[in-house]
């Protein structure tokens, strides 16, 4: 490779904030709106996730000097697929109840944008070593966005965080957090605070970010 | 009769009640980043709806003939490596693999073929028709229809070519339907005064989660039908 571009250390630390697939790259929009109702799903969905883009960036990254241009976008989706149906039979045996909430959006992993990104963006050029890196720090990154909105979601919703009480007993529930379009507004107030948080550090004279 | 109303409630379904966009959240990227200019929408909507169904139509085909328990095919085939045999094979673990190569392949082919015969259309499309390869949506149609063809206890109850199509039609018309609405929104949009932070994605979001709310009025309007009709 003649530019190499950031080391390891530096894509695991992007894919957490400076780049957050959530917040920063806007991917992945489908799970990141439907799973976040509460928290346990969110995590459910964010493990899965890693699972499948860690599985997915290794295999990418070791066949990368054998793939055609042309089918490479195949090529991603079908190792995506093919993990995908192990993590999806894996819930299915060993958490059902969890798989019944998470419904069609475990197979949908497989269109999730951030995945074929970094296989086509990381995964495809880099060595092992960085591509494993890069997807755990997108991980981490995607998981934090999953969990700052079910966490808004789900305690302003039912009062209740991971089935534990946060709020006082006489806290109105606020039905429509839970419901589709709370995900909408919640997540649109999430983008909007922190473009509002970056602008504000910007000005303050602080470093891009 | 009955047959026709249960074509009529999906169709209901797909497009308002349980709206691919609003409810299911699938097709949120170009929901977002192609829904700017009503007329970019709008053919958003068409290429989305033309390749939903054609994909759809393969997937049903698959899953019945080759994937389901006991589809015939399969057993056919199993029929002539081991006559006799009783097992039932199921093969709906390669479901998701089938799924994604038959939408890459008919994106390719709807591609080449308007390339073909349809100029205009094809210039028209533009660069939307191979990002639909990676629309949600029509995976999300293919996964439904697997749902209600191999993941039924009763065989009667499953799910003939015409529901899947119903289903799938409907639901890219209501995907446009959606679209369509929002472009028009943010071109009126355009010259509001937003706070700088809630630019671009931000109110369209919250824009989206109104419209959200607006779609929520159609809960229970397939039960009201329903009782009509029958």
């Amino acid at each position: 490779m003649v530019d190499s571009g950031p080391t390891a250390l530096e894509r695991f630390i992007n894919g957490i904030l400076p780049e957050n697939p959530t917040y920063r790259q806007l991917l992945g929009m489908c799970p990141t709106l439907a799973v976040t109702n509460g928290l346990k799903p969110a995590l459910t969905m964010a493990g899965a996730t890693a699972f499948v883009l860690i599985c997915a960036n290794f295999i990418t990254s070791l066949i990368r000097n054998a793939l055609k241009p042309h089918l490479r976008i195949l090529v991603f989706t079908l190792t995506i697929a093919t993990f995908v149906t192990i993590a999806d039979r894996f819930l299915q045996a060993f958490m059902p109840a969890m798989s019944k909430v998470l419904g069609p959006y475990v197979p949908l992993i497989i269109v999730n944008c951030i995945i074929i990104a970094r296989c086509e963006v990381c995964a495809s050029k880099q060595p092992v070593g960085t591509a494993l890196a890069d997807a755990l720090g997108c991980s981490l990154g995607f998981a934090l966005g999953l969990a700052s909105i079910a966490s808004v979601r789900e305690i302003l919703g039912t009062g209740c965080l991971l089935g534990a009480r946060v709020l006082p007993e006489a806290w109105p529930n606020w039905g429509i957090m839970v419901l589709p379009p709370g995900a909408f507004l919640t997540l649109g107030l999430l983008l909007g605070l922190v473009e509002w948080a970056g602008a504000a550090r910007k000005k303050a004279g602080g470093n891009q970010g | 009769m009955n047959h026709l109303v249960d074509l009529l409630l999906i169709a209901v379904g797909a497009a308002f009640i349980n709206n691919f966009v609003l409810h299911y959240f699938v097709g949120i990227c170009p929901f977002i980043g192609v829904s700017r200019r009503v007329d970019q929408a709008f053919g958003m909507g068409l290429a989305v709806t033309f390749v939903v169904t054609i994909a759809s139509f393969l997937a049903w085909f698959f899953t019945w003939f080759v994937t389901r328990p006991g589809a015939p095919v399969t057993a056919w085939v199993w029929g002539l490596f081991a006559p006799g045999s009783r097992t039932v094979l199921d093969l709906s673990i390669l479901n998701y693999l089938i799924y994604i190569f038959v939408i890459a392949s008919s994106v390719q082919f709807v591609e080449m073929y308007l390339k073909r015969f349809f100029p205009a259309l094809f210039k028209a499309f533009g660069v939307y028709l191979p990002l639909i390869t990676t629309n949600c949506a029509i995976l999300f149609a293919c996964l439904e229809i697997m749902k209600h063809v191999s993941g039924v206890r009763d065989p009667a109850a499953a799910w003939g070519l015409d529901q899947a199509l119903a289903l799938a039609v409907f639901g890219g018309l209501g995907f446009a339907l959606a679209i369509t609405m929002m472009a028009g929104i943010r071109e009126e949009l355009d010259l509001c005064d937003i706070p700088e932070p809630l630019k671009g994605a931000g109110i369209t979001l919250l824009t989206a989660g109104i419209m959200a709310m607006a779609f929520m009025g159609f809960t229970g309007v397939d039960r009201g039908l329903a009782a009509f009709l029958r």
